[in-house]
C-alpha cells in the first residue's frame, strides 16, 4: 500500500474485511429480505384483500376453492378441466417435463385424445391441445374456448338444459386475450361450473 | 409477435430513465433522493462500520466481495436447514438435507436460483423471506457494483475524492464495495421490487403470512376431498425473482403456476421486469462513462442478438411445422398460448433470469436449443451485471483478435491489452468448454447419475441444459431431470460457483490492470470499436467461440431431438 498515505486508510484497504461482511449478511437477510417482504405484503393486503388471500371462492362460508387453481371434475354435468401432472393437488404443483419426443407422453396424449372424443361424441382430430395436454403448473384453471365448446352438448344434456343456455354461459365466461394482444382467450372451469350450479333448475331435469 | 414489441417498447421507454439514475446512483455524487434515502443508508454503513466514500482497490473490492457472499451463503445455509425449528413455518416444511441446502444456498447467491426442491413444501415462510428474497435482492446489486468497478478500471480508476482516499499509480481506486452494493439496492432495488409487488398481488398473486386454506372441491365424486391451498407473503418474493434477473419461483413450476402469475397482464409485467434492469444498464453505461457511443455499441449489438434470438424462438413454437403438434400444449398455461410462453422462454434466457412460465422439457426442441444458445452466450442482456461484465469480455476478445488481423497492438479506450491481460481472458475462454462438456460426459457416462424423465437424444439435451444453466448462473431447467441428488446438488454448486465468481472477478482484474497503463491518444491508426462493423464482429466472434465449440452437443440434442419428432 501507499506508504504516504495515513494509516487509517491503509488498514481498511487491507484487512479482511469480516466485520463489514458479517454485518452486511444480517441486513441482506433481515432488512432487504424479511422487512421489505413484510412492507410488501402489508400494502398488498392493504390494497387488495381478495387477491392477497388467493383469489378464493366461498359458498356458504365454505372455501371451495380459488380461481387460480384448477379442480377435478368427473360428473357428465361439469365441464372438464386440463389434465393435470399433480393430479390437481397445489402442495405437489407440477408439469411432466416431457419431451415431444417422449413415446409415453406420446401414447398417453393418444389415450386421452380417445377418451375426451368418446365422452363429447366427436371425432378425434375435433379435440384441441390444451385439453389432452397437462399445464406447466399442473393446476391450470383456464381451458381454451375450443375445449368448453367442445363440451357444451354433453354439460347441456346431462343437465337437462338447452345446448343454447349453456353455450350463453360459456361466451359470458370466455376472457379474450388482455387488449387483444397479450395471452390467450380462456374459460375458468371451476369458475363456470359454478355459475352452472347457480342456474335455476331447468323444468324437466331429474 | 405484437407481444413481443410491446415488451421491447416498454422496456426500452423505461429503462431508458432508469439507466441515467442507475449511472447518478452509481457515480456517488450528490443527487436527488439522499435525505429520503439516508434514512436508510446511514444507519446501514454505521453497522458496517465503513465509510461509503471510501476507495478500494481492486483486490481489496474483490475481497469484500467474496466475505461479504462467504458470511451470507453460509447464513442462507442454516437458515435452510433449521428452518423446521424456526417461526413462520405455516405449512410445515422439514428441514432441508444438507447438499439440497448447500445447492441452494450458493444457487441463489450467485443470482441463478436453479432450484432442485419445491418451495411452496419444501421452504417455510421465514426461508423465503430472509434466505431466499434478501439474497434475491442483494446478489443482483453485486453483480451490478463489479461491472460497474470494472468500468471504472477501463477507464483509469476513479478520481480519488479525499486526500486522505489518494492512491499511488500502483493502486487503482475503482470505488467502494459496501456503497456500491448498498446505494443501488436501497435506490433501485428496493423501490422498483416494492412497485411490482403491489401489482402482482393487484392481478392475484397472493400476499398474506397465512399457510393457506383447505378448499372443499364442488364435485366430490371426482375424488379429491380436500385441497389445499398454498399461500404465503409470494408477491414480494415473485417481485424480487423478476426485477433482479433471480428466477427462483416460489412454487416449484414457478411463474407457470397460476397463483405466481395469474394473467396475461402479470405474465407481460414479469416480463417487462425481467428485462428492465439488464436493459437499462446498457444505456448506464453511456451516462456512467460518458461515452454515448459505448452504450449504442453495448446495446445495439445485445438488441441484434435479442431480436434473432427471440424471433428464432417464437417461430420455433408458435409458426413452425411442430406448432401444429397436438403436444403444442404440453407445459404451458392456457392463459399465455405458445405465443408468449416462447417470448418468455426467449427473455428469461436472454438475461439469465431462469424463472419458466412453460416446462421447457415439452418445448419444440429448437425452442430448447435457443434457450440453450442464449445461455452459454450469456451476455445478450445478461444477468445484473454479470451480463454486461460477460460483453466487456467479449469486447476484449474482439479487440484483440481484430487487433491480430490488422497488425496493430491491441488497445481499448487507448490502453493497450498485452500478453497479462489476454492470458487472464483465456482462463475464462477454456474454462466454460472444459466445464460445461467435462461434467456433461461425466454424468451421461454413468447412467445412474443423471435420472433422465426423458429417452434418446432429449436426455443428453436435459443434462446439458442443467449444467449450462448452473454455469450461466440462469437457474432455469429441463426440469423433468431427477436433480435433487447428491451428484447434481454437489456439481451443480461447483459449477455455480465457477460460473459466478471467475466471470465477475477476471473482468475487474483486467481492468485494474489496464487502467494502470499509460494513454494512448486516439488517432488515425486507432481501431474504433464503437462502430456497426465492429458491432457485427463482436457478434462474429460470440458466435465462433462460444457456440461453435458447442456444436457437436448441440447437434447431439436438441438439433438431432428435432429430426427425430419431424422424421416420418
Amino acid at each position: 500500500m501507499n506508504t504516504t498515505s495515513p494509516p487509517a486508510s491503509t488498514v481498511h484497504a487491507d484487512i479482511a474485511p469480516w466485520r463489514p461482511a458479517f454485518a452486511f449478511a444480517f441486513i441482506a437477510l433481515l432488512l432487504f429480505g424479511f422487512a421489505y417482504s413484510l412492507v410488501g405484503t402489508g400494502i398488498g393486503r392493504l390494497l387488495f384483500p381478495h387477491e392477497a388471500t388467493g383469489s378464493l371462492i366461498e359458498q356458504d362460508g365454505v372455501v371451495v376453492g380459488s380461481s387460480l387453481v384448477a379442480q377435478p371434475f368427473a360428473d357428465d354435468r361439469y365441464f372438464q378441466p386440463r389434465p393435470s401432472a399433480a393430479t390437481y393437488d397445489a402442495m405437489a404443483v407440477a408439469g411432466s417435463n416431457q419431451a415431444r419426443t417422449n413415446l409415453d407422453l406420446r401414447a398417453r396424449i393418444e389415450e386421452a385424445r380417445m377418451q375426451v372424443a368418446a365422452r363429447e361424441g366427436v371425432a378425434i382430430d375435433a379435440v384441441p391441445s390444451d385439453l389432452v395436454t397437462q399445464s406447466g403448473g399442473g393446476i391450470d384453471p383456464h381451458v381454451s374456448p375450443e375445449a368448453a365448446r367442445l363440451q357444451v352438448a354433453r354439460v347441456a344434456r346431462a343437465r337437462g338444459l338447452a345446448v343454447e343456455q349453456v353455450e350463453g354461459l360459456v361466451a359470458a365466461h370466455t376472457q379474450p386475450a388482455s387488449f387483444g394482444v397479450f395471452g390467450a382467450p380462456r374459460v375458468n372451469v371451476l369458475e363456470l361450473n359454478l355459475a352452472l350450479d347457480a342456474l335455476p333448475r331447468a323444468a324437466g331435469a331429474h | 409477435m405484437t407481444e413481443a414489441i410491446v415488451v421491447l417498447l416498454l422496456v426500452i421507454a423505461a429503462g431508458w430513465p432508469l439507466g441515467h439514475y442507475l449511472a447518478a446512483v452509481m457515480r456517488g455524487a450528490p443527487m436527488h433522493g439522499d435525505r429520503v434515502f439516508g434514512v436508510i443508508e446511514k444507519p446501514v454503513y454505521r453497522l458496517l462500520g465503513v465509510d461509503p466514500s471510501e476507495g478500494m482497490t481492486w483486490k481489496a473490492y474483490a475481497a469484500a466481495f467474496l466475505a461479504s457472499n462467504a458470511i451470507l451463503g453460509v447464513l442462507a445455509w442454516v437458515v435452510f436447514m433449521t428452518q423446521a425449528w424456526l417461526p413462520l413455518n405455516p405449512n410445515g416444511a422439514p428441514n432441508m438435507r444438507w447438499d439440497l441446502a448447500l445447492h441452494t444456498a450458493v444457487s441463489f447467491l450467485t443470482n441463478t436460483n436453479q432450484q432442485h426442491y419445491s418451495g411452496q413444501a419444501q421452504l417455510s415462510h421465514l426461508a423465503q423471506m430472509t434466505g431466499i428474497v434478501g439474497l434475491q435482492v442483494v446478489t443482483p446489486m453485486m453483480g451490478l457494483a463489479l461491472v460497474v468497478a470494472t468500468l471504472r478500471g477501463l477507464f483509469g480508476g476513479r478520481t480519488p475524492p479525499s486526500a486522505s482516499a489518494q492512491a499511488t499509480v500502483g493502486d487503482v481506486d475503482v470505488g467502494n464495495y459496501w456503497a456500491d452494493v448498498v446505494r443501488p439496492s436501497v435506490r433501485v432495488m428496493l423501490p422498483l421490487c416494492l412497485l411490482w409487488s403491489v401489482l402482482l398481488t393487484w392481478q392475484g398473486v397472493p400476499s398474506t403470512l397465512d399457510g393457506g386454506p383447505v378448499a372443499t372441491p364442488v364435485d366430490a365424486s371426482a375424488g379429491m376431498a380436500a385441497q389445499k391451498i398454498p399461500l404465503g407473503p409470494v408477491a414480494p418474493m415473485v417481485a424480487a425473482k423478476q426485477i433482479g434477473t433471480n428466477g427462483g419461483g416460489w412454487y416449484g413450476p414457478n411463474s407457470a403456476v397460476p397463483l405466481e402469475n395469474p394473467t396475461p397482464l402479470s405474465n407481460l409485467l414479469e416480463m417487462v421486469a425481467i428485462l428492465l434492469i439488464p436493459v437499462a444498464i446498457t444505456f448506464m453505461v453511456g451516462a456512467f462513462t460518458e461515452r454515448r457511443r459505448f452504450s449504442a455499441l453495448v446495446f445495439g449489438t445485445m438488441l441484434l442478438m435479442s431480436l434473432v434470438s427471440g424471433s428464432a424462438a417464437i417461430w420455433s413454437e408458435g409458426h413452425s411445422a411442430t406448432a401444429s403438434d397436438i403436444a403444442v400444449m404440453e407445459g404451458k398455461e392456457t392463459r399465455f398460448g405458445a405465443g408468449s410462453s416462447a417470448l418468455w422462454a426467449a427473455v428469461t434466457t436472454q438475461t439469465s433470469n431462469g424463472s419458466v412460465n412453460a416446462m421447457h422439457d415439452s418445448l419444440a426442441p429448437l425452442t430448447g436449443l435457443v434457450t440453450i444458445a442464449n445461455m452459454l452466450v450469456n451476455g445478450i442482456w445478461g444477468g445484473i451485471g454479470c451480463g454486461l461484465q460477460q460483453f466487456i469480455v467479449y469486447l476484449l476478445l474482439g479487440v484483440f483478435l481484430a487487433g491480430l488481423m490488422t497488425g496493430r497492438t491491441p488497445e481499448l479506450f487507448g490502453r493497450k491489452i498485452e500478453a497479462h491481460e489476454v492470458k487472464l481472458l483465456a482462463v475464462l475462454v477454456l474454462l466454460q468448454p472444459l466445464v460445461l462438456l467435462g461434467f456433461t460426459a461425466v454424468t451421461l457416462a454413468v447412467p445412474e447419475l443423471t435420472g433422465n424423465s426423458n429417452p434418446g437424444f432429449h436426455a443428453i439435451s436435459q443434462v446439458f441444459y442443467e449444467f449450462t444453466s448452473a454455469f450461466a448462473n440462469n437457474g432455469s431447467g429441463f426440469e423433468g431431470l431427477g436433480d435433487a441428488t447428491a451428484w447434481w446438488n454437489l456439481s451443480t454448486t461447483l459449477l455455480l460457483v465457477l460460473g459466478r465468481y471467475p466471470a465477475l472477478l477476471i473482468p475487474l482484474a483486467i481492468a485494474a490492470s489496464l487502467a494502470r497503463k499509460r494513454v494512448t491518444p486516439e488517432g488515425i491508426g486507432t481501431l474504433q470499436v464503437e462502430t456497426p462493423t465492429f458491432a457485427l464482429t463482436l457478434v462474429a466472434v460470440i458466435v465462433i467461440l462460444t457456440l461453435l465449440q458447442f456444436m457437436p452437443i448441440l447437434v447431439l440434442g436438441p438439433i438431432a431431438d428435432h429430426l427425430a419428432l419431424s422424421a416420418p
